[in-house]
């Protein structure tokens, strides 16, 4: 429904004005127009929706971090019933219907109601998150629209109320941009003093109100700046893009960094471009819906963060996996080597047939390894087609094989914090351990081979034992 | 109800069954979004949906039902592959990947709806205008009768969701339940995912086509929680909610004709007043359920509180009597002693007073003999699990008190004779206190 | 039952996992695991917190993808002997407030055999009946399974297990907070499952247990520390190696744990 209507307006406007069939290139003069913020409207509706990014893109990072992305959908959909009841109401109370305060002072009063039913399902019933915002969304709309059905009847033009819901950000002007500034501000603040309080509220609630946070303070304050971002998003982006600028930019800023600071601000950044750039787009082409443009602009940011962003970007994480798949083929080949030529004597060389079977690893890869270790001259084929170490592969082996032991006694001597410290990819175990951790170590293991005599490995009991 | 005079079965009562076939469908695969915790996915599906109409209207050129129906269930399930796609990949939490996926193909729908109707006239009214009042409009023969074309396609809709939830009850019940359990018997948990998704996305268009999207959305998930408050069989669950969507529909169409009347304006929007029913239905049932409801805990819990505090009372004052024989306490002394309220300790000391519990003297409350026998069963109780935490459980004497303090209300003379026998029938308690005879 | 036809004909161990390496981004979780496991054994996975212990059951499952290694249950992969593998999760992985009873949960371990669209006959739910009675929770058969204790619920995650008739039994933490009758009872059943041939791999905690409970354990802290029959390997010096020479206190520590929550 609510999407007929927005096709609806969108439709009458489209239709209204569109004739030609061509794609139209904008000409510089209207490029320079737009970019450079010469024209007052163009000026107005840019700077606003950049400004609403902003402000959605930081609070969006605390409700992802919440786990409650959607936290946005259902809130924004609650303000309907107030947006329809306001509009019947003021003209009893004197006022225009549409007068702006009035419509938001009804949103902010349905969205604060939403709020209060959201965490009365998900605290007071056995119902869980997800099936919270659910409810709120669909019975909060359902009687939005019956409100507004209504509403209609009386006034007979509520088409500028449709317009409110679902945006229209070219019909933005001087008072709003400076609404959206004040409250992009005010949310700012709030967040700049309750930072701690928030990040440790998205980390650990259960420790938080262990604490004595008052958690259920904590989270209001958050869903109340969800509320305002909505309210003021409603009139630029609409109902359903508001909810897009709130999940967007802050999924997308995860791709970058673990810190939550520069969560907040890359966040923010990717809201603001998205508002910014596709505003301009909206006032360079025609026929490109300002909201969706935003939202468009938004996503192609986050597909951009999810392919290449630099903390957990698919790229960057599938060549840390090769990297890592890589880095055990060659430890475990030159260990293998090193250790098969420490039992045989260095001249003996291995066939391949013997090195495969001393591992789980596929023909193809352990192919391409001796293949890498080959062009950097650590490894040999003799006239057999055998396998042997070269004098630097025999460095590089002994060099790994003892920095394995150290990560095997570290394991071992420091079994309590090991497991989270283990780094195979590293190159080596001084770029994780501290020095003299290390050199206690290598006197521990040289005590043990004084003691055992040559141990290959610090645990004595092999695992072949087992059966 | 002079509102409901114009009511006519001919028009109101085709509206009420597509209502009730629509709320049906959508409340039969909800129940499982429910418990699987994705009962967003239904309102995400029916926003995505768009570009599909979009494109099978550009691609053919037509307006006829089927090409638009297919485009928007493929991209209905686009929907769900795209949101465990970027979560998977993207390591993103489900709900944001889900807003992600909804709003990206949403917004994308609306160019395309733009750019189109550039080119062609688009007539939202006879392509995707789904309304409830309109059921009667478009009236096909079947058998001789006249029946809408909307009731005809929800009820084809109803007996999918109604087949695969029989067929598959046990597979989409594991799956949801235990999906790690699911995979390792052979039952793919992803495969009944999608089969889910399917009837999701298939509900989903078909009732946005024809009846509008608010009243599915609803559907999905206010039914389904509305069961989950009072059954506690997947079975009943279903059934229940199922019930609960029908009522909820019919109740829906007479308020929307019945309570605008009331202020004086016609009737409104039918969808809208259904899904504020199903939520009004909710809200009564979340607060009044018998099992679950938010007032019968709460005063389950007040009870168990004056319980426990009543019980309070009289150990208090039986320690002090142990103490000096015959003390007389009054209110605020025992108060003070135990940081309650005044009011309800005065209450519930009347309330002994009137059991026989304890007389009542001018400068306060003295015990009587029969509560001098409650008083020694609870003391005894607490001193007895005093002595079973230090000697059995290893917990430190200080540490013990909190404990007994609690226990001491749930212990009735089986459990006490038992902590005598695994105690070895103590005279004294951890802190030397003597511990009374049964 | 039905599992005592398909006893293994071939003499292939019931586990084999060589060279297991599963990481989480550039954090190896379990490295270069090793690990036979012979028919008819109660083997206990015991390290500290973080060791991989789950992991590596995962691991076995291919719940979890690995980035080397072999794994071989009855000598052939786990996707083929699948119906001859039975998984206790940890308790915490379901909903409890899920809308089913207690032998619901149970025939759900019967799902696999019942086969696609097949209703649960009544047999069916007999067999369930018969687990829950031998894992001694008989009485709450038609409880909804939030009502239950967490003994009772760790109950029922046994007797759908025993139901699955499987022949190797994968359990992880079946002892983790649970009442003292409910550790007995579980024991009981592990030592009939025993007999009957059958192998189960359970991680545990409580160090105190592990002579009287396993046949063999694997210490596990990332790699296998040491592995073997109990009385062997389960020595204060290879304990010192698992846990960091810590091990008095953190063990003296868990015990107190343990004896609070028994009491409460």
């Amino acid at each position: 429904m609510r999407t007929l209507a927005a096709l609806h307006s969108i439709l009458a406007f489209a239709s209204s004005s569109l004739t030609d069939l061509s794609i139209r290139w904008p000409t510089w003069p209207e490029w320079k127009r737009v970019l450079f913020l010469q024209d007052y409207n163009t000026r107005v509706v840019m700077l606003g929706t950049m400004l609403l990014g902003l402000a959605a893109g930081m609070v969006g990072s605390f409700t992802l971090l919440r786990r409650r992305a959607l936290m946005g959908d259902a809130l924004s959909h609650a303000t309907l019933p107030g947006v329809g009841l306001a509009f019947l109401i003021a003209p009893s109370l004197g006022l225009a219907e549409k007068s702006l305060p009035v419509l938001l002072t009804g949103a902010a009063l349905s969205g604060i109601a939403g709020v209060v039913a959201i965490l009365y399902v998900r605290n007071l019933t056995r119902l869980k998150e997800d099936a919270a915002l659910g409810i709120v969304l669909s019975v909060f709309f359902g009687a939005g629209i019956a409100i507004l059905s209504i509403a209609q009847q009386s006034v007979g033009h509520s088409a500028g109320l449709e317009s409110f819901i679902y945006g229209k950000p070219a019909s933005m002007i001087e008072s709003d941009r400076l609404l959206i500034g004040c409250s992009g501000v005010l949310t700012l603040l709030i967040m700049g003093v309750l930072f701690k309080e928030l990040t440790l509220l998205c980390f650990d609630e259960g420790f938080a109100a262990s604490r004595g946070y008052p958690v259920l303070l904590l989270d209001l304050v958050l869903m109340g700046l969800v509320v305002i971002v909505t309210i003021i998003g409603l009139q630029a982006v609409g109902l359903v893009l508001m909810i897009a600028l709130l999940v967007i930019p802050a999924a997308a800023s995860r791709f970058w960094t673990q810190n939550l600071k520069q969560m907040i601000l890359i966040s923010a950044a990717i809201g603001g471009a998205g508002g910014f750039v596709g505003a301009a787009m909206s006032a360079l082409f025609r026929n490109l819906p300002a909201g969706a443009m935003i939202v468009l602009v938004c996503s192609a940011l986050f597909f951009i963060s999810m392919m290449f962003g630099t903390e957990r970007g698919l790229v960057v994480r599938s060549l840390r996996r090769r990297d890592l798949n890589r880095s055990v083929d060659h430890q475990h080949l030159l260990r293998g080597l090193f250790e098969l030529q420490e039992i045989r004597g260095p001249k003996a060389g291995i066939p391949f047939s013997e090195l495969q079977t001393l591992r789980s690893w596929s023909s193809y890869r352990l192919l391409k390894e001796i293949e890498r270790c080959r062009r950097r001259g650590l490894v040999f084929r003799d006239s057999d087609q055998n396998l042997s170490l070269t004098s630097s592969g025999v460095v590089e082996a002994s060099r790994l094989v003892h920095e394995h032991r150290l990560w095997e006694l570290y394991l071992i001597t420091h079994a309590d914090v090991a497991p989270g410290r283990v780094d195979q990819s590293a190159d080596a175990i001084e770029h994780v351990l501290e020095p003299e951790l290390i050199a206690q170590l290598e006197e521990l293991l040289l005590q043990r081979r004084r003691v055992q005599g040559i141990a290959p490995s610090p645990h004595p009991v092999d695992a072949e034992q087992a059966s | 109800m002079s509102a409901l005079s114009n009511w006519s079965w001919d028009y109101d009562g085709w509206i009420v069954l597509a209502g009730i076939l629509c709320a049906i469908a959508a409340s039969l695969p909800g129940n499982f979004l429910l418990l699987r915790r994705m009962s967003l996915l239904g309102d995400a599906i029916s926003h995505a949906i768009l570009p599909g109409l979009a494109v099978a209207f550009l691609i053919t050129g037509s307006r006829s039902s089927l090409p638009m129906f297919l485009g928007a269930v493929v991209v209905g399930l686009l929907t769900a592959v795209f949101t465990e796609w970027i979560r998977n990949f993207g390591e993103v939490d489900e709900g944001a990947s889900m807003g992600v996926v909804f709003t990206t193909l949403f917004a994308l729908g609306l160019v395309m709806i733009v750019q189109a109707a550039d080119h062609v006239d688009l007539d939202p009214g006879c392509v995707l205008y789904g309304s409830l009042e309109t059921t009667t409009f478009d009236m096909v023969e079947v058998a001789g009768m006249e029946i809408p074309r909307v009731v005809l396609v929800l009820s084809a809709v109803t007996a999918m969701n109604l087949l695969v939830v029989v067929l598959f009850f046990k597979e989409l019940k594991l799956s949801a339940f235990d999906p790690a359990l699911a995979t390792t018997c052979g039952i793919s948990a992803r495969l009944m995912h999608y089969l889910l998704m399917i009837i999701v996305a298939v509900t989903a268009v078909a009732s946005f086509e024809s009846v509008g999207n608010i009243l599915v959305v609803a559907m999905f998930v206010v039914p389904p929680a509305t069961a989950f408050l009072l059954t506690e069989r997947l079975r009943s669950m279903i059934i229940v909610s199922a019930l609960i969507a029908a009522l909820s529909a019919t109740l829906g169409h007479v308020s929307a004709i019945v309570v605008p009347s009331w202020f004086g304006y016609r009737s409104t929007s039918t969808s809208g007043m259904m899904a504020l029913c199903a939520g009004i239905l909710f809200f009564v049932i979340s607060l009044l359920g018998p099992q679950h409801g938010v007032l019968i805990r709460i005063l389950r819990r007040q009870r168990l509180s004056r319980r426990i505090l009543s019980e309070d009372l009289i150990a208090l004052l039986y320690r002090m009597d142990e103490r000096k024989s015959g003390v007389v306490a009054s209110i605020d002394q025992l108060r003070a002693a135990l940081l309650s309220s005044g009011f309800m300790s005065s209450l519930l000391m009347k309330q002994h007073a009137r059991k026989g519990h304890v007389i009542a003297t001018e400068n306060g409350y003295q015990l009587t003999d029969s509560g001098r026998r409650l008083g020694a069963e609870l003391v005894r109780s607490h001193r007895l699990w005093e002595q079973y935490l230090v000697s059995e459980g290893g917990v430190a004497v200080d540490r013990i008190h909190g404990q007994a303090e609690q226990l001491e209300h749930f212990t009735g003379r089986e459990l006490r004779d038992r902590l005598q026998q695994e105690t070895s029938a103590p005279v004294l308690d951890p802190h030397g206190s003597p511990i009374p005879p049964e | 039952m039905s599992g005592s036809i398909t006893q293994p004909p071939d003499n292939s161990l019931p586990l084999s996992v060589r060279d297991l390496t599963v990481a989480w981004y550039r954090k190896p979780v379990i490295w270069d695991v090793g690990l036979d496991v012979s028919p008819g054994q109660l083997v206990g996975v015991i390290g500290p917190n973080g060791a991989g212990k789950s992991t590596f059951l995962k691991a076995i499952m291919d719940l979890v993808p690995r980035a080397s290694g072999r794994i071989e249950i009855f000598g052939q992969s786990y996707k083929r002997s699948r119906h001859r593998v039975g998984y206790v999760p940890q308790r915490e992985s379901v909903d409890w407030d899920f809308p089913v009873s207690v032998l619901d949960v149970v025939t759900m371990g019967l799902y696999g055999k019942i086969g696609w669209c097949m209703p649960v006959r009544r047999h069916h739910r007999e067999a369930a009946l018969r687990a829950l009675e031998r894992v001694g929770i008989g009485e709450f058969a038609n409880r909804q399974i939030s009502q239950l204790s967490g003994g009772q619920q760790q109950r029922t995650f046994l007797a759908r297990a025993l139901v699955q008739d499987a022949d190797l039994y994968l359990m992880d933490e079946p002892f983790a907070a649970v009442d003292a009758a409910t550790e007995k009872a579980i024991v009981q059943i592990l030592r009939e499952m025993k007999q009957a041939g059958k192998t189960a791999i359970v991680i545990h905690h409580d160090l105190h247990t592990v002579p009287e409970y396993f046949d063999s354990v694997v210490l596990l802290n990332m790699r296998v520390v040491a592995s073997g029959p109990t009385d062997v390997v389960f020595t204060r010096d290879n304990l010192e190696k698992t846990y960091g020479g810590r091990l008095t206190l953190l063990d003296e520590a868990t015990e107190a744990m343990r004896r609070r929550e028994r009491t409460l």
